[in-house]
């Protein structure tokens, strides 16, 4: 029994990060004001370069660069096509979830099936690693694990310590007095986005590279939209996150968990999703103050000079 | 001296600009997605050409062209409807599903003990009730709960194509289907005629026409219409005008939906005669269909034009997927650049471009 549990607990870490990391670049996104809708797109992106670049050099950490260049990229035409040209950001997001399941699939397809050459093998951090039960749970996991953690508290820190933390919240709360103190929104915007991007790049990695070990069409399997749910749930808050996105790690995990006692396995493939609605409407019910902290002009395009 | 480019706003727009600007943001896209081709290593031009001659070229490629219209054409018009009001309806795919569930089990079960006449009318009935109900349950959620309905229709698609599923593969699996996870068929008082030759199934194609013009009288020339657009640019506003959120974003919805349903109803009743697979049902028709409402500005009318379009590019895609050894992908790919550049085209219908030479001051 002792057992079930911590590789239960195992396997939801792995089963989260990807959410977290997708997570954590949907706040920053969001944060500067801007609402990509995309990150199922570019997910897919970063997972089929991931798997592509690693297939081709036999490296996984090339692989890895590879997606967050290539997440970022995929942010960069959001973030044209909202900040530069202003245009419709739900729209933009979902033509970017277009794009990006498309894209990923055409140059993806040579590779469906193929195993990977080298994996990104678990890293047991020395001393840590032998402390009874936690050390295997927390401490013998694959790096991404901790890359995406570092890189939680990371963001925490920017976004409620630092100056640009607090450049970043103006510009999505209050761009024309952002302005006037000398910020420049558009760049602080287009940062933004291209950050999101790659780390959503990096979660498509985590889930070819580590979480699946190969490349299909679907991979992502409507996590990016997960990812949007869990930014809500999260109240932009990266330390939130970790908890979301474990949850959810914790549901796709008891997925594999419930079948063998009968439970149809379609009904619970349903389980995420189903969970997905519940949680935002929970929100709903407690009549919690979510939109205040919303960031006020989230999905708003700013014109210098306008208020 | 340094050169900057800046977006000023027009003050005035023409029709004639707004159409130049559409066809300008078509072609840019084709040249886009021609790059996607060449980095793969297709010719372009080849490329194009195939679909060119797959979707329009014969008299099968326009038969297939319009029989992939009529569904677009349903979930197109009925999608302008909500996103006219900024309601963001990502789930006509499942509503789809749901008028395809509800009137299979019309079909199934009522099919042969109920008079010929009634079993159609009724399962096209059943079926605008199953879409609309889930339509308007993110409705229900938005209005009601603060839920972003981007995500709960996209949910809700999650969740309906898994209880197809289940459905298929359980409770209603088919006795006469060998083993195959699919329903028994649907029985003959419970498909629709097609025109001899083709798989149009034309009493659906007719309810679509139908559909397209009563949408575009009711935006165009009705209250409700005048209700939704305010509701969509100005919530602020609606409520001063007294206009009921909750009544409004219901109503929309049960419309959208319904009519996703309706189009459940043809594509089981018209081509499969049986429930399978929801990628089989549909083919990604609900996601199609935005761009659908999209490349008809909103206009009911006008996606039966762009229907016809994209249900081209998805015949034509079919077509290249055999010649050229290319994934059903390839689809997206089109989709989503066409969207982006009409997106961008926006943009310049009421901006225009000038650069800037001078000293920055």
């Amino acid at each position: 029994m002792g057992s079930i549990i911590v590789s239960t607990l195992i396997r939801t870490l792995i089963a989260g990060t990807p959410l977290l990391l997708g997570t954590l670049g949907e706040i920053v996104t969001e944060r500067s004001g801007v609402l990509n809708l995309g990150v199922e797109g570019m997910m897919a992106i970063g997972a089929m370069t991931a798997f592509t670049v690693t297939l081709t050099t036999g490296s996984p950490w090339f692989g890895l660069l590879a997606a967050f260049l290539a997440g970022a990229l995929a942010g960069g035409i959001h973030a044209f096509v909202s900040i530069t040209l202003k245009a419709n950001q739900v729209v933009s997001g979902l033509a970017l979830t277009m794009l990006g399941l498309g894209v990923s699939g055409l140059f993806g397809r040579p590779f469906i099936g193929r195993p990977l050459p080298s994996k990104l093998s678990t890293l047991p951090i020395p001393g840590l690693a032998d402390i009874p039960v936690l050390g295997r749970i927390l401490f013998s996991q694959d790096p991404l694990f901790y890359l995406a953690v570092i890189l939680g508290i990371l963001l925490w820190i920017l976004l409620a310590r630092t100056r640009w933390g607090i450049e970043i919240r103006s510009v999505g709360e209050n761009p024309a007095a952002a302005e006037v103190q000398g910020v420049n929104v558009a760049r602080i915007r287009y940062l933004c986005v291209l950050l999101g991007g790659a780390l959503a790049g990096m979660a498509g990695a985590h889930l070819s590279l580590v979480y699946s070990k190969s490349w299909t069409e679907g991979l992502t399997g409507g996590r990016g939209w997960i990812v949007i749910a869990l930014t809500i749930f999260a109240l932009w808050n990266p330390l939130r996150a970790f908890l979301g996105a474990f949850l959810f790690g914790c549901i796709f995990v008891l997925q594999y968990l419930l079948q063998p006692i009968g439970v149809p396995p379609n009904f619970l493939a349903m389980m995420p999703y189903l969970a997905t609605l519940a949680v935002l409407l929970a929100g709903g019910l407690r009549k919690d103050h979510r939109r205040l902290l919303a960031p006020a002009k989230l999905g708003e395009a700013y014109t210098k000079g306008e208020r | 001296m340094s050169i900057s480019m800046r977006l000023v706003p027009r003050h005035q727009t023409s029709t004639g600009r707004q159409l130049a600007v559409l066809l300008f943001s078509l072609l840019a896209g084709f040249v886009a997605v021609g790059v996607v081709f060449a980095v793969k290593g297709v010719n372009p031009l080849f490329a194009l050409w195939k679909i060119l001659a797959g979707s329009f070229g014969s008299f099968y490629g326009i038969s297939e062209t319009i029989t992939k219209a009529i569904p677009l054409i349903l979930i197109g018009s009925g999608l302008t409807l909500a996103f006219r009001a900024k309601f963001w309806n990502i789930g006509a795919e499942s509503q789809l599903l749901m008028g395809a569930i509800c009137a299979t089990w019309i079909g199934l079960n009522l099919g042969t003990r109920l008079p010929g006449w009634m079993v159609i009318p009724l399962m096209f009935l059943v079926g605008f009730l199953g879409g609309a109900v889930w339509g308007a349950l993110p409705a229900l959620f938005k209005v009601r709960f603060g839920v972003n309905e981007v995500i709960s229709t996209l949910m809700l698609n999650y969740v309906a194509a898994e209880f197809l599923n289940l459905l298929i593969v359980g409770p209603w699996k088919g006795a006469t289907q060998q083993g195959f996870p699919y329903t028994d068929d649907l029985p003959a008082a419970a498909t629709l005629a097609v025109i001899p030759g083709t798989r149009i199934h034309y009493l659906t194609l007719l309810i679509a026409l139908a559909c397209a013009v009563i949408l575009f009288v009711l935006v165009h020339s009705t209250t409700f219409g005048y209700e939704l657009r305010v509701v969509g640019e100005n919530p602020e506003a609606a409520r001063y005008a007294g206009i009921d959120f909750f009544r409004t974003t219901v109503i929309l919805m049960v419309i959208s939906g319904g009519v996703a349903g309706l189009a459940g109803v043809g594509e089981t009743a018209g081509i499969h005669h049986h429930l399978t697979y929801p990628g089989v049902i549909s083919a990604g028709y609900g996601f199609t269909g935005i761009i659908v409402a999209w490349l008809a500005k909103l206009n009911p009318l006008a996606s039966i034009v762009s229907a016809l379009f994209f249900a081209g590019i998805l015949v034509g895609g079919d077509a290249i997927q055999i010649s050229l050894g290319l994934p059903a992908a390839t689809v997206h790919v089109f989709n989503g650049v066409l969207l982006f550049f009409l997106i961008m085209g926006d943009t310049f219908v009421n901006k225009r471009l000038v650069v800037i030479r001078g000293r920055r001051s």
